[in-house]
């Protein structure tokens, strides 16, 4: 039987993290993911979870030992936002090489400067070739859904890779909404216990790691991570399926909401999706064809699913919540334009930059995009390729 | 646990090495030396987890597919061999409660002077901090020797690198070298040491025994000459070593749960050129006019002996 609650996106990874019981947390606060590691402090504290807790002293020392936790042998985890994750930049890219299975609760927050806790995604997205795995939630219910069938991503043999479980700060993490939680031993279950084939602790074989790898062997390690990335794809999809049959939730790479017969779509990854699907139903009441493709696995990028979901629309608006500074574009709008083109689509695309350092994102404003997108099909009213929208007038 | 048995050189020189030979540490590397001189001081048949900075060491020790170390080894990066044997030992610990390992492991991690005093600074002091039962030895040779001699805050002063090039308007680097051992027993860990290469190495072995015997944090900073970079001849390390110790600029001492101990007190104090004297990147210091920096150079060394002296004397 489901448990019904009512918890913040915050208190649902933590309640996934205390009823997967992973063996090893090392972390250091910040805002917005500070109560993570605060919540699952306080279950080790009452005796209800019993992972080790290392309160390391900056985010470049967090990653740095749950890099040495995970190669030692333990199922290990960290969280953390923004500066932080720009902070162990470095070793998110040796946590994927060294084909880690570790798993990061990121709550997603603007970088600086200026200093801002508030959310937009130039923290995940900076990291996007980082070699990790990239799960995004619309709320809370697939922030704790997503977590719960991380591990079993991350430790499948054709993948071994490292998986960020994505939230928005603040939107997400701080608001409290109504979930549907599984039992302990349903997730205890499902999550398995961790059996790794290789690791420092074992006590019949000895294990190197961290090797230095010069142009004779440096390139195959790096395909091999592709094709690792390449096999998580279906991974994802079969996990997915398993955890639908479990909750009645079934996840893929990214949902379709009213996009079968829709003229305009909006591409747009986490919470805005959900004033996203407002707008639709507003302008769906009101005849008009719109529809949304709400992005939830953007590593590894399913290019070609992308591209049928919208190969029959006529305008495709793709919103990022993080500019490149490029001076053409974000990297959702790069990547789906890149993957259109591909799969021969010519329909209008346009990319649009919206929601940065916690700017609120309204229906009206996706009800605005949707009616450009319109007129730029139907009258040739011209939109710029690049554009900023919820500016301040 | 310390091992109670009297010090036999042939014995402990004996044991099998655990760090193999066909690396490709230079020849006369004193890093290599302090590394397996740590390692012999395992008890056969103990388990261990070899942590590595980036360094001279790690890319000369762990090129692809070959590793020197007999056994299991991790290297992260160049900031962060602390925190990484910190979350290795964290796991032992939850994998042992939870029944997954049965044999003991020891935790020792190596670092040059740039990975330990410098960019990993923080990643010690955090690990030191937290208590973990681990030991950390630093291997200075006072430089970033795999760069190509830069200097570090571990280079002592005058000395000429690629980053205090001595020229018409420079003297060396003019900063004396921080004292990172002093640093470290400031954090109250059970047992911090300084040592070196000196006669029949039972000064290394022992503090390296107890370092890796002492329950809880423990650091070593061996000092470990680099030729290419000393500029001294390449057969001269241990007269190098001796001179750094009898003129006080090496001192021995042992920190133990916080009470300081010295560990050596040369009869004779040598003055200092005899140390500076065989090094090429002193070599300017003998050149007419430049007296007065060997004073200096002697105040300051007598001034941290002195200081050195009073932190043993106390009770």
């Amino acid at each position: 039987m489901a448990i019904r609650e009512r918890l913040s996106g915050n208190e649902a990874v933590s309640y996934a993290i205390k009823q997967i019981n992973p063996d090893v947390m090392p972390a250091f606060p910040i805002t917005p993911s500070t109560e993570i590691p605060q919540y699952v402090s306080t279950y080790i504290a009452n005796g209800e979870c019993d992972t080790e807790f290392i309160p390391v002293e900056s985010e470049h020392s967090s990653m740095s030992a749950t890099i040495g936790a995970s190669a030692a042998g333990a199922r290990a985890l960290t969280a953390t936002s923004s500066c932080g994750m720009a902070l162990m930049w470095e070793e998110l890219y040796v946590a994927a090489s060294n084909r880690l299975p570790i798993v990061l609760a990121l709550v997603n927050r603007a970088l600086s400067g200026p200093i801002n806790i508030n959310c937009d995604h130039s923290d995940s997205m900076g990291a996007r070739d980082s070699g990790w795995i990239q799960i995004y939630a619309e709320n809370n219910q697939e922030a704790y859904d997503n977590f719960v069938q991380a591990y079993r991503i991350a430790e499948h043999k054709d993948v071994h890779l490292p998986v960020m479980i994505c939230q928005d700060g603040f939107i997400t993490s701080h608001a409290v909404e109504n979930i549907e939680l599984l039992e302990d031993d349903v997730v205890k279950n499902f999550v398995g216990e961790y059996e790794p084939e290789n690791y420092l602790l074992n006590e019949k074989e000895t294990m190197a790691v961290g090797p230095y790898a010069v142009s004779n062997y440096y390139m195959e390690s790096r395909k091999a991570q592709s094709a690792a990335m390449d096999n998580a794809k279906q991974v994802i999809l079969d996990i997915g399926k398993e955890y639908g049959e479990l909750s009645g939730r079934t996840y893929g790479f990214f949902e379709e909401y009213k996009l079968d017969d829709a003229d305009y779509a909006i591409v747009i990854i986490g919470s805005a999706a959900g004033t996203t699907k407002d707008a639709v139903d507003k302008m769906r009441a009101e005849g008009k064809k719109v529809g949304l493709l709400k992005i939830r696995v953007f590593r590894p990028f399913p290019e070609k699913e992308i591209a049928e979901a919208l190969k029959n629309v006529k305008g495709v608006a793709i919103l990022d919540r993080t500019d490149s500074l490029n001076s053409h574009g974000g990297p959702l709008g790069s990547e789906v334009t890149a993957a259109l083109f591909n799969a021969k689509c010519t329909m209008e695309v346009r990319n649009y930059i919206y929601g940065l350092g916690g700017r609120d994102f309204r229906v009206e404003d996706a009800e605005n995009v949707f009616t450009e997108m319109e007129q730029l099909v139907t009258e040739g009213k011209e939109v710029e390729q690049y554009k900023y929208i919820g500016l301040r007038g | 646990m310390e091992n109670k048995k009297r010090y036999n050189l042939k014995e402990v020189m004996n044991k099998p090495e655990r760090l193999a030979p066909g690396h490709r540490m230079c020849a006369g590397c004193g890093g290599t030396i302090a590394v397996r001189a740590v390692l012999r001081a395992l008890h056969e048949g103990d388990k261990a987890v070899i942590g590595n900075a980036t360094g001279c060491l790690e890319v000369s020790s762990y090129m692809y597919p070959y590793t020197a170390y007999t056994d299991s080894y991790i290297h992260n990066a160049f900031e962060n061999a602390g925190a990484t044997m910190s979350g290795v030992e964290t796991a032992y610990n939850r994998l042992r409660e939870k029944g997954k390992i049965k044999e003991e492991f020891k935790f020792i991690t190596f670092g040059g002077d740039g990975g330990t005093y410098d960019i990993g600074f923080q990643s010690l002091s955090g690990a030191m901090e937290r208590g973990h039962d681990m030991v950390y030895v630093c291997y200075d040779n006072g430089a970033y020797m795999n760069t190509g001699i830069q200097r570090s805050s571990a280079t002592p002063m005058y000395a000429d690198t690629t980053t205090t090039p001595v020229g018409k308007e420079s003297i060396g680097k003019i900063q004396y070298r921080k004292d990172l051992a002093a640093i470290i027993a400031e954090h109250h860990v059970p047992y911090v040491a300084q040592t070196t290469f000196l006669g029949n190495f039972k000064d290394l072995h022992t503090k390296a025994e107890k370092a890796i015997y002492t329950h809880g944090p423990a650091f070593l900073n061996i000092m470990a000459p680099c030729p290419r970079g000393w500029r001294y001849e390449m057969s001269d390390i241990m007269e190098i070593c001796k001179l750094a110790v009898e003129t006080c600029y090496w001192p021995l001492f042992e920190v133990i749960d916080g009470k300081w101990q010295l560990s050596y007190e040369p009869k004779n104090k040598l003055p200092i050129e005899d140390f500076l004297r065989p090094q090429g990147r002193f070599k300017h210091l003998f050149k007419k006019g430049n007296e007065e920096l060997i004073v200096k150079f002697q105040e300051e060394v007598d001034r941290r002996w002195e200081d050195l002296l009073f932190r043993c004397s106390q009770e």
